[in-house]
């Protein structure tokens, strides 16, 4: 063999092997320094410094953060963690660096502003990064939505989340339900019907997979409890009509009070138990109930959210 | 490691000598001691932080600019000066002759570092007055940066074997700029879909992976280093170093020098 094909075949193996290496050893890096470059959002967590720093790429470093906050969130979300500390700054910090970057406003809206734990838990700082985003973009009604949607949902604070939709609804480029929304928290906040109506224009008008998942499983929450309360309410009629609970939803249906088994949002039917509540079959795959569940159930830390289609 | 490769590297190592590179020593020395009187009358409690940071991120950069400048030319100088012919006349394969250059270049910058490193701890003696505990960490930076040299020597090399000096000097500086984000490069990738993830995930493992190697900022916090990742951080360097290499000697035995 001559020497310059020895070297040849030499020198093309040992690329090809240190090439596997070096992947190999990237992804034993990572996992030792799981969160490292976020650690540094806390060196400079000034977003007015960094912008600064940014010497005008200040888009591009925007869309750096922005994917650093849904890892981030993803990534605690996924092991189950309760604190999500940074979330709020890295949104804070990607807001500053690009103003105009919607999708982050509406992350915020719908995984700052939550409850633990399918959210952070901050609704106050969530309020506070989709004002500033109005501010920024005054003409945007999604943000006039998203600041009602945290008042309602979260704060609880009827009167201004239906100024929020009112203003929002004042734009000329508004979304039809902005005024129906408007009207609906002045004369029935609080009711299913509301919330539903939010969470599917959220589903409709959100760009984000992760917003519309979030939407689908709460929407289907909310089916489950609307489901949960009419289904328990029939077997009270039934026991008023014949004096004892029914065996199965079989019975209601001979007794003529429904037509036949019901199913869940993901087609699974209901449990009858004998003491006369309905449950899920499968509570875990339904995040978010507030009735269906089995008496001491602890839903998973990490909520099981549905794929989007 | 054959006599001919110590040679030619300790060839390299004089000929930067000859051509002043320690020089920047001159201005690093001006500027770790301007930025140690500065940072002592005008910071307050942060003094080591600042040192730290300023004295590692200079090492840093003079050393990536020395690597990438002196790193593109040395094939095209050889051969522009035609001393190229001379040496492979003799005895010497080509592969030694890329070989012997990356460790001259690699040798030169570990000295320049060390000596560098020397007027980081200066100025950071003269701003608290006393060494503590933790400045170890600024030696396990400083190896890091090192590391960082050695990526990035094998990558102007790479690049020099067939490429012009000035498209080289741009490829290496765009890959070392690219690596620096290497992490959320792997971010990017990770966001995406079905072959679009394929193929971004397999280009963002390519590239050097520079911001495992950058601890300044948390050594600057006095936060320690994990052993786990001092070594994986060295062979990973060794590895993508010898990767390049290979890539540089393949092309240059297949070069046409005539």
């Amino acid at each position: 063999m001559k020497p310059s094909r020895r070297i040849t075949i030499v020198a093309s193996s040992l690329l090809v092997i240190c090439l596997t290496a070096s992947v190999l050893l990237l992804r034993t890096i990572d996992r030792e320094r799981t969160g490292a470059t976020l650690q540094e959002v806390l060196y400079i967590s000034s977003p007015t410094l960094l912008k600064r720093m940014s010497l005008g790429y200040d888009g591009l470093l925007a869309d750096v953060y922005w994917t650093r906050a849904v890892q981030y969130f993803g990534d605690k979300l996924d092991r189950g963690s309760e604190h999500f500390d940074l979330l709020a700054p890295l949104l804070e910090i990607t807001t500053t660096l690009d103003p105009h970057l919607m999708v982050a406003y509406e992350y915020g809206a719908n995984f700052l502003a939550p409850k633990i734990p399918g959210g952070a838990g901050q609704p106050e700082r969530a309020v506070k990064l989709v004002e500033f985003g109005i501010r920024n973009n005054p003409d945007q009604w999604r943000l006039y939505y998203e600041l009602g949607f945290i008042y309602y949902m979260e704060l609880q604070d009827y009167d201004k989340a239906a100024k929020a939709f009112a203003d929002g609804a004042k734009l000329p480029n508004t979304h039809q339900v902005m005024p129906i929304m408007a009207a609906k928290m002045a004369e029935h906040a609080g009711n299913i019907e509301t919330a539903r109506l939010m969470w599917i224009t959220t589903y409709q008008t959100t760009r984000d997979p992760n917003v519309k998942s979030n939407a689908v499983a709460h929407l289907n929450a909310l089916q489950v409890d609307e489901d949960v309360t009419t289904l328990e309410r029939l077997v009270a009629r039934y026991q008023e009509k014949t004096g004892h609970l029914p065996q199965t939803f079989s019975d209601l249906v001979a007794a003529n009070l429904m037509r036949g088994n019901p199913t869940d949002p993901l087609g699974h039917t209901y449990k009858l138990m004998p003491d006369g509540r309905v449950e899920v079959r499968v509570p875990d795959d339904l995040p978010f109930l507030e009735k269906g569940t089995p008496i001491g159930y602890i839903p998973p830390r990490v909520p099981k959210l549905p794929p989007v289609n | 490691m054959s006599g001919r490769v110590v040679y030619i590297a300790s060839n390299t190592f004089r000929e930067a000598v000859r051509d002043r590179v320690l020089y920047n020593l001159i201005a690093f020395a001006l500027l770790m001691s301007g930025a140690a009187i500065l940072v002592g009358q005008i910071s307050i409690g942060i003094e080591r932080l600042v040192v730290i940071n300023l004295g590692l991120t200079a090492v840093s950069l003079f050393g990536i600019v020395i690597a990438i400048f002196i790193g593109i030319g040395l094939v095209s100088k050889e051969i522009d000066k035609r001393t190229l012919y001379t040496v492979l006349s003799r005895p010497v394969q080509r592969w030694e002759f890329i070989v012997g250059k990356f460790f001259g270049l690699a040798g030169t910058l570990v000295v320049n570092a060390l000596f560098m490193a020397l007027g980081v701890f200066a100025a950071l003696f003269y701003v608290s007055r006393h060494f503590q505990a933790s400045d170890s960490w600024v030696l396990v930076a400083l190896y890091f940066i090192i590391l960082q040299f050695l990526i990035i020597t094998s990558l102007a090399l790479l690049f020099s074997s067939f490429s012009s000096p000035l498209l080289s000097a741009v490829f290496a500086f765009a890959l070392f700029v690219i690596g620096t984000f290497a992490e959320d490069l792997r971010g990017f990738a990770g966001l995406t879909q079905g072959i679009v993830r394929w193929l971004a995930t397999g280009a963002a493992y390519i590239v050097p992976n520079f911001s495992a190697l950058n601890v300044i900022s948390s050594v600057a916090h006095e936060q320690p280093v994990a052993r786990q990742l001092i070594l994986s951080n060295t062979v990973y360097a060794l590895v993508y170093a010898s990767m390049a290499l290979c890539g540089a000697v393949l092309i240059f035995e297949r070069r046409n020098l005539k």
